[in-house]
C-alpha cells in the first residue's frame, strides 16, 4: 500500500515568471485532492496555503522561467532541497510567452512600460528550468492539463517513470474522432507539429491548434509552414503562430525566426 | 441473379424499420459538421440526402447534389474500424481486496447488435484483413471479436468514385463481392429512384423476406450495372500493383524515402485514418489510492517514435525510416505476413494527410525509380 500518515512524501509547488495557471490546475484538482493528500504532505505551497514548511522536499513542481538573477539563483536552492524536480507549463518548459523578449530588446521594453525603467531588474531573455538545473520530467502545456498532472503526480509518488505522449496533436483528435479542421475546413492548424496531451480542446471547438504543449517529437515545421501559407497565412502570421507560449522552443523559435526573415 | 430483388424507397426505410424491430442499433452515414460520417441513425431521414463530397490529398468538402441520391458520397472520413477496433478501451481492471490480494478482471464488451447502413466495398475488404488479424489470428482480441459478433451489414455498391478512390487497383471494389448480409445499388434515373438488393446471407434473405420487395426489371439490373461500372470508370487514382512488392523491397535504401520524409509531418493522420491499420498501445494507470488500477489499450502509430522504443531508442528514429515502414508495410510485406495487401484503395490517407502525401504517387515514383516505370 502507498505510504500514509508521517510517512507521507512532501511536497513542494514554486512560481517563477508565470501567471500562476498550472499551479491553479493543482488546486482544480478538486475531486481528487483529498485522495492526493493522504498520500502527500503539501509542505510548500504559497498559491494554496501560508503554512509553508521547510526543506528538503521529496518532490517539487516547478512553475515559470527564469527572467531575473535572483531567480537564476532560487532554483538553484529549490532543485538543491528537492529530490525530484518536475516542471509544469510551458513557461518552465519553454520559456513562456514572457520568452517573447528574447527576440526584442528588453531595454525597448522597459521604457515603454515602466515610468521609472531603471528601478526594473530583468535579465535580457526569458529561459526555461532545464536551461539551470537539472529537471527529472517537464509537463507542457498552457496551461498543463490535469489528467496528466494527476498522472504525473501519482507515477512520482510511486517511483515510476511518467511515460506521456510526445507524439503529434494529430493522434488525439483522430482517437477522439475530432475532424480534422485542416483537411476539411481549410483551417491554420499547427496540430501536426504540437505535442498531444490537451485533449484536442481547440479543434474540438473547431479551431486550429496553437502550439499550447509546444513541439511534438518529430516536429516538421518547415513541411507545415507552406501548407499554413496555401491556407492563407503570410509570413507574418506565421511569425506570430509560431511564437506565442513556446516561442523558444528550439523548434518553434528556428520557424518563426526564418518567416521573420521573409 | 435469382438472388436481386429490388425494393423502392419504401421498402428500404421498411428495411431500416426491421431491422430496429429486430434489436439493432443502426450505423450509418450522417451530414455533421461539414462531413459525411457514420454514426447512430434511426431512419431514411437520417441519411446524407442529396450530399457528396470532394476528395483530393489533403482536402475534404461536402457539398449539395442536384439529386436526392442516399448514398452519393465517397469514403468516410472514419472508417467502421472505430466501431469494432475501438482507439480507446480499457481491457483490464486490476482490484486490490482485503488482504492486499490482487484479482484480475478482463473487461470484455457484451455482444451488442448492430447494423451497418451502407458500407462499401472497400470497407467490407478492409474488415476481412481486421477480422484475419484480430478475430481469426492465434492470438484473437476477445474485445473485437465481441464487438464484431453482433455486425450485422447492409452494404452499398458504389455508384461513384472519390478523388483520391483507388479500390479497382487493390481489387477491393467498387462492387462489393461478399462479407454483407444485404448489399444495395442505388439506382437513381429521373423519376427513377430505388435500390436492386443482392442476398448475402441467409439472415440478409430471411430479412429480406420480411420487407417489401419486387422482381427487378431488365432496366433495373442494366443501370445498376451501369452505376458500378461509371464508379469504376471514375476512380481519382491507380496504383499499378503488378509485382509492386519486389519492386518496394529492391528500394529499402531509395533516396526517395529522404525526399518524402522532408514532406511527411510524422503526425499519424495517415495510420489513423486507414481503415486495415490495428496498431495499438497499451498504458497501465493506479488510481491515486493505490486500491485499483486498469490496463488500456490505444491506437498508436508506426509514425510515433515511443512506438517501437526499446532500450537504446527507438527502432526506427528517422521520418524517413517510419515512412518506409508504412508503406512498405501496407504494400508489400503485409503480403508476407498476412496473405494479402494492407491496402484497400479508400484513399483516406491521401485525403487526411494535412499536407497531401499519396501513397499511390510515392509508390509508383519509388518503384519508377528503379527503372520500372508505371504502366
Amino acid at each position: 500500500m502507498p505510504p500514509t500518515g508521517t510517512e507521507r512524501p512532501r511536497l513542494a509547488v514554486w512560481k517563477f515568471a508565470s501567471c500562476d495557471g498550472c499551479q491553479l490546475t493543482l488546486l482544480d484538482c478538486e475531486d481528487e485532492l483529498l485522495a492526493l493528500t493522504d498520500r502527500v504532505e503539501i509542505a510548500y505551497f504559497p498559491e494554496a496555503s501560508s503554512r509553508m514548511l521547510d526543506g528538503p522536499y521529496d518532490l517539487s513542481l516547478v512553475e515559470g522561467s527564469i527572467t531575473t538573477a535572483e531567480e537564476a539563483e532560487r532554483i538553484q536552492d529549490v532543485r538543491r532541497q528537492s529530490k525530484q524536480l518536475i516542471t509544469i507549463g510551458a513557461c518552465a518548459s519553454a520559456g513562456g510567452i514572457q520568452a517573447l523578449r528574447n527576440f526584442a530588446d528588453i531595454e525597448s521594453f522597459k521604457r515603454t512600460v515602466y515610468a521609472q525603467p531603471d528601478t526594473i531588474e530583468s535579465l535580457a531573455t526569458s529561459t526555461p528550468i532545464a536551461s539551470q538545473v537539472p529537471v527529472d520530467f517537464e509537463l507542457r502545456g498552457c496551461p498543463i492539463n490535469k489528467s496528466q498532472l494527476l498522472y504525473v503526480l501519482n507515477q512520482a509518488l510511486f517511483g515510476q517513470r511518467p511515460t506521456l505522449p510526445t507524439h503529434s496533436l494529430c493522434g488525439e483528435c483522430k482517437r477522439a474522432g475530432v475532424t480534422c479542421v485542416m483537411v476539411a475546413g481549410g483551417t491554420p492548424c499547427l496540430g501536426p507539429v504540437t505535442q498531444a496531451g490537451c485533449g484536442a480542446l481547440c479543434p474540438r471547438h473547431n479551431r486550429g491548434c496553437y502550439g499550447c504543449f509546444g513541439p511534438s517529437e518529430t516536429a516538421n515545421t518547415q513541411a507545415l509552414s507552406p501548407h499554413l501559407e496555401r491556407l492563407g497565412m503570410d509570413p507574418p502570421a506565421l511569425v506570430r503562430i509560431y511564437r506565442t507560449f513556446n516561442a523558444a522552443a528550439p523548434q518553434f523559435q528556428a520557424e518563426s525566426q526564418a518567416h521573420e526573415r521573409d | 441473379m435469382e438472388s436481386l430483388q429490388r425494393i423502392d424507397l419504401v421498402g428500404f426505410g421498411s428495411l431500416l424499420a426491421q431491422l430496429q424491430a429486430e434489436g439493432y442499433t443502426l450505423i450509418g452515414p450522417r451530414l455533421e459538421a461539414g462531413t459525411i460520417d457514420y454514426g447512430a441513425i434511426e431512419g431514411p431521414d437520417d441519411l446524407p440526402i442529396g450530399w457528396r463530397d470532394e476528395q483530393s490529398p489533403g482536402r475534404y468538402r461536402t457539398l449539395p447534389r442536384n439529386d436526392r441520391a442516399h448514398f452519393g458520397f465517397n469514403a468516410t472520413p472514419a472508417s467502421f474500424k472505430t466501431r469494432l477496433h475501438r482507439s480507446e478501451e480499457t481491457v483490464l481492471e486490476v482490484q486490490r481486496g482485503e488482504q492486499g490480494e490482487l484479482r484480475f478482471v478482463p473487461v470484455i464488451p457484451a455482444v451488442k447488435k448492430q447494423a451497418w447502413i451502407g458500407a462499401r466495398s472497400c470497407e467490407l475488404a478492409a474488415l476481412a484483413i481486421q477480422d484475419r488479424v484480430l478475430k481469426d489470428s492465434a492470438d484473437p482480441d476477445p474485445r473485437y471479436a465481441a464487438r464484431r459478433e453482433g455486425v450485422f451489414i447492409v452494404a452499398v455498391h458504389c455508384g461513384q468514385a472519390g478523388g483520391t478512390c483507388f479500390c479497382t487497383s487493390m481489387n477491393a471494389g467498387p462492387k462489393a463481392e461478399g462479407g454483407f448480409d444485404l448489399a444495395l445499388t442505388e439506382i437513381l434515373d429521373g423519376p427513377e429512384h430505388h435500390f436492386v438488393v443482392e442476398t448475402g446471407s441467409d439472415a440478409g434473405a430471411a430479412l429480406l423476406e420480411r420487407i417489401p420487395h419486387s422482381q427487378p426489371t431488365a432496366a433495373d439490373l442494366r443501370r445498376a450495372a451501369d452505376a458500378i461500372e461509371h464508379a469504376r470508370a471514375t476512380m481519382g487514382r491507380h496504383l499499378d500493383t503488378d509485382g509492386l512488392k519486389t519492386a518496394l523491397y529492391a528500394q529499402a535504401q531509395h533516396p526517395g524515402w529522404e525526399e518524402v520524409a522532408d514532406r511527411c509531418l510524422a503526425c499519424g493522420n495517415c495510420t489513423a485514418a486507414c481503415p486495415t491499420c490495428f496498431c495499438s498501445s497499451y498504458e497501465d494507470q493506479v488510481e491515486l489510492d493505490g486500491a485499483n488500477a486498469r490496463r488500456t489499450r490505444h491506437w498508436d502509430s508506426c509514425f510515433n517514435a515511443d512506438f517501437t522504443h526499446l532500450a537504446g531508442g527507438p527502432v526506427r528514429a528517422s521520418t524517413p525510416a517510419r515512412y518506409r515502414q508504412w508503406l512498405t508495410h501496407k504494400l508489400a510485406s503485409w503480403h508476407d505476413q498476412f496473405g494479402t495487401s494492407g491496402c484497400v484503395g479508400c484513399g483516406r490517407c491521401i485525403t487526411w494527410c494535412p499536407v497531401g502525401i499519396d501513397i499511390t504517387a510515392e509508390a509508383s515514383r519509388i518503384r519508377q525509380a528503379n527503372g520500372e516505370p508505371p504502366k
